[in-house]
């Protein structure tokens, strides 16, 4: 049989400068929009520099714990009548924390968007931290993390960050402890909020079935004339430099039927020139098909585990470049000498031609994909503008991935990765 | 094309069922297959095969190996995955337009073609074991488990999906192989395709690929309607933890009943909106809900709750999840999520509450439209337990329940007598480090 081509769109339209609209608000808010006329809805996205790595050592979890807090009360809404305000039309906004920054995300129909961002704004700049409601949300915070602690992957992975970044912002739980969650007092939301929360280094994303001038004129209205002196600067956290020798650390939690394993090291940061090399490398080693070479020798010819892949995780400060896998307590071992296996071929030879031809078919070809919702759309404009990739970024996507070679790729792997210097991390019932 | 317009089936002569929706937004194609088996096609010794055999779908067949198989969809950027539920399985892939065509055939090659060979199966009895396992480690596994085998005594689904540890450990490659050919034949099969193609062109395809495989005898389904229950159950698991979690589960019944949409407009109201989107879309928040403002506002008895309405063939369940507040109880908890319910039972809600419930199941649809996957999902999905005509017909079924429908479904089903309370007790024997 004939093999058959189906498409009718050959021209693939990925947002770049001609339809992207990039602004600064008038009181400094970066904001960019992208057009998409087919939708019947809108989504948005954006972030504040109020992450986790504020976090003082005697109260971590304060960030965490005040976006958790945003949408219970503003001054002129109760938490009911903003969340009325929300379901009843179908809408959904969501603030969350990350290390660096406040995420936050929304969705609704299109007619609705002047609503949510009326909202966003709203419980970004006028949040009143109402006792009562402060007090609920840290029982939720405080089952969350009596959960987390029976949770064997949130502890591997928790315990292997602990290790990883010793003494540096990152080796703290965003979600804090129960301990430091007890600690935090209603002043201290509203003392983390006035002194983190602001345009200052601010992005906002709409995408949706709107002409850029409408959007752009509510952007204003609702969150233009949003002013806070009293902004903290961001903050550079330093680099991190490798574990000296590997540490391996078990955290025993009684009980379970699996163990939770994760095997890594500091990985690159998002703007470092080879990223891309490690990313792609990354690919063949744990992502690629059935979780790349990882996943070959760990699940499918030894049968060890579900799941076993690996990951990298970059952002602004050092990054992460890890192996996880779920397997039988007695099988902690066997996968670990798997992973080191592969962990050492990896760096000892570069990738062949035939595994760089997979991995960047993979990478071009899953782009469109990734952008196919208007969600999807507005996080690509969100990681461009968080790491400055420009906005022609996705246009040039296919041509920087084509240039990277097995050789950067082995480099890459030998400047981050080194099988001697491993945080191994597990957490399941006693070995 | 608009979102929800009715897609006629075609049939091959073998059986085969096929529907076909032009979408030109983006140049993508989804492609889904659905095969009529699930757990509950699963008798005791074999609970769990369904699920297995889905994944000796990834094996390889004699024209293409499991590695180029894998190799070959990820090459596109696509993305591949296969799901086994109560009463399905299905396989799907999407890709760029221009490459599905790969797709299609890896589905016509192993609608027949898997190799069942001894190492393979062996290998993979480990996995999903671990599968298994992986599922043990969260205490909601092992309530649901026990809350099935209490709601169901003699409908098979009585058991979970991953199947009986006992029974993954001696199901063997025969059985396996039997229960593919049994169920995988086109005549036991739904192709969905949405995206960018012309149907005209698709639809010879898949008629090249298909039309010589012949159709196989009817699968058997196991019909063996559950009696209704007499008197509350309730049960207890124990095991390691802080955290006291409840499922309450009432029989409801199936998607294609008329008092099924009444019981959506009743979870909506009860425990939050629920869309049809497996992919993308989101969800809408359920703070507004009833038991949300009551239990966790109001009362502080709980931290979450949430609800669930699954559309099955047969009779199941709502079930109401909820996680307990540590300074209360069990009871406290039941007795005011008892109230909410005789409120309703008592009063039949506001014409508003229900217009609420209409547009958010508008929003929800707006939103999982966006994604060609999901539109090829809600063809073949609904298929499997009623007809696409469920979907679009949906909102206006929605549309038309009325408040003393939503009493009258409240006062029918949520009684006492027709629910199992299942609750998780930790005994704190377990290492509660942060």
């Amino acid at each position: 049989m004939t093999k058959q081509d189906f498409s009718t769109l050959k021209i693939n339209s990925l947002p770049g400068p001609d339809d992207i609209t990039r602004i600064k608000l008038k009181n400094g808010i970066t904001f960019l929009f992208r057009p998409n006329m087919n939708s019947m809805a809108t989504s948005i996205g954006g972030y504040v520099q109020a992450g986790s790595i504020y976090d003082p050592q005697d109260k971590l979890g304060l960030a965490d714990f005040t976006t958790s807090t945003l949408m219970r009360g503003t001054r002129t809404q109760s938490f009911q009548k903003i969340f009325d305000s929300l379901e009843s039309i179908g809408a959904s906004l969501g603030i969350g924390c990350g290390s660096h920054t406040a995420g936050f995300g929304g969705k609704a129909l299109a007619e609705d968007l002047p609503t949510l961002l009326k909202m966003l704004a709203d419980v970004l700049m006028n949040p009143i931290f109402p006792e009562k409601d402060v007090e609920r949300v840290r029982s939720q915070l405080l089952t969350g993390l009596d959960l987390r602690a029976q949770d064997t992957n949130d502890m591997a992975m928790l315990e292997f960050e602990k290790f990883l970044y010793k003494d540096h912002p990152y080796q703290n739980p965003s979600d804090g402890y129960i301990e430091t969650i007890k600690a935090i007092r209603v002043k201290d939301l509203a003392a983390f909020h006035k002194k983190h929360f602001g345009p200052k280094d601010m992005t906002l994303v709409v995408v949706g079935p709107f002409e850029p001038e409408s959007v752009i004129s509510l952007a204003e209205e609702y969150l233009g004339s949003w002013l806070n002196e009293d902004q903290a600067d961001a903050m550079q956290v330093p680099d991190m430099p490798h574990p000296k020798t590997s540490i391996q650390k078990h955290h025993v939690i009684d009980e379970k039927s699996q163990t939770d394993l994760v095997v890594g090291t500091i990985g690159p940061s998002r703007n470092w020139e080879g990223y891309y090399s490690a990313l792609l490398g990354n690919s063949v080693l744990g992502q690629f098909g059935m979780m790349g070479r990882i996943g070959e020798s760990v699940r499918k010819e030894a049968g060890l585990a579900y799941y076993a892949y690996s990951a990298l995780s970059a952002s602004i400060g050092p990054g992460q470049w890890m192996v996880s896998a779920g397997v039988a307590p007695e099988n902690l071992d066997k996968a670990l000498d798997l992973i080191k296996t592969e962990l050492r071929k990896f760096v000892d030879q570069p990738v062949s031609n035939e595994e760089l031809r997979d991995v960047q078919s993979n990478y071009v070809g899953k782009l469109p994909l990734s952008l196919e919702s208007n969600a999807g759309v507005a996080s690509a404009l969100l990681t461009m503008e968080q790491h400055q990739l420009g906005l022609e970024y996705l246009q040039n996507y296919e041509k920087m991935i084509r240039g990277i070679t097995p050789e950067s790729i082995l480099e890459a792997a030998r400047a981050y990765l080194d099988p001697d210097r491993l945080v191994i991390s597990s957490a399941g019932p006693k070995p | 094309m608009s979102l929800l317009e009715t897609i006629p089936s075609v049939f091959l002569k073998n059986g085969l069922e096929i529907k076909l929706k032009e979408i030109h937004s983006a140049p993508l194609i989804s492609s889904w297959i659905w095969y009529r088996v699930g757990s509950r096609d699963e008798i005791p010794g074999k609970h769990g095969i369904s699920h297995w055999v889905e994944h000796m779908q990834f094996k390889g067949t004699e024209k293409t190996s499991s590695d180029d198989m894998e190799k070959s969809v990820a090459r596109t950027g696509g993305v591949w995955n296969a799901f086994t539920y109560l009463d399905w399985t299905t396989y799907f892939e999407t890709m760029p337009a221009d490459k599905i065509d790969l797709g299609l055939e890896l589905e016509a090659d192993r609608m027949v073609n898997t190799t069942y060979d001894e190492k393979e199966v062996e290998s993979e009895r480990t996995v999903v074991i671990s599968e298994r396992q992986g599922r043990e480690n969260s205490p909601g596994f092992w309530l649901s488990e026990a809350l099935h085998n209490a709601a169901f005594r003699i409908h098979p689904y009585n058991h979970v999906i991953i199947g009986d540890q006992v029974d993954l450990e001696t199901i063997q490659k025969n059985d396996l192989n039997r229960h593919y050919k049994t169920y995988y034949t086109p005549n036991n099969a739904v192709i969905a395709i949405a995206g960018d193609f012309d149907k005209d062109q698709m639809l010879k395809r898949i008629t090249d690929l298909y039309q010589d495989i012949p159709s196989g005898d009817d699968p058997p389904r196991v019909n063996r309607p559950e009696n209704p229950q007499r008197g509350e159950h309730k049960l207890t698991v124990e095991g390691p933890g802080e955290t006291v979690l409840g499922d309450v589960a009432y029989h409801t019944p199936s998607a294609s009943e008329p008092d099924f949409f009444p019981l959506l407009i009743l979870d909506s109201i009860l425990s939050g909106p629920q869309g049809l989107n497996m992919f993308g879309g989101g969800g809408i928040s359920n703070k507004t809900s009833r038991l949300y403002k009551k239990m966790v506002e109001d009362m502080e008895v709980v931290v979450d709750i949430h609800g669930g309405l699954p559309a099955t063939i047969d009779p199941y369940l709502y079930t109401i999840n909820f996680i307990l507040h540590p300074d209360s109880t069990t009871e406290d908890a039941l007795k005011i999520l008892d109230d909410e319910i005789q409120r309703l039972q008592d009063t039949p809600p506001p014409v508003d509450e229900l217009k609420r419930a209409v547009k958010q199941t508008q929003a929800l649809f707006a939103y999982g439209g966006e994604s060609i996957t999901n539109q090829a999902f809600w063809m073949g999905f609904s298929e499997m337990f009623a007809s696409y005509n469920w979907v679009t017909s949906y909102l206006d079924n929605i549309a038309v329940v009325t408040p003393d429908d939503v009493q009258r479904v409240a006062q029918g089903y949520l009684q006492p007598k027709n629910r199992i309370v299942g609750i998780y007790h930790p005994h704190k024997k377990g290492n509660n480090n942060q």
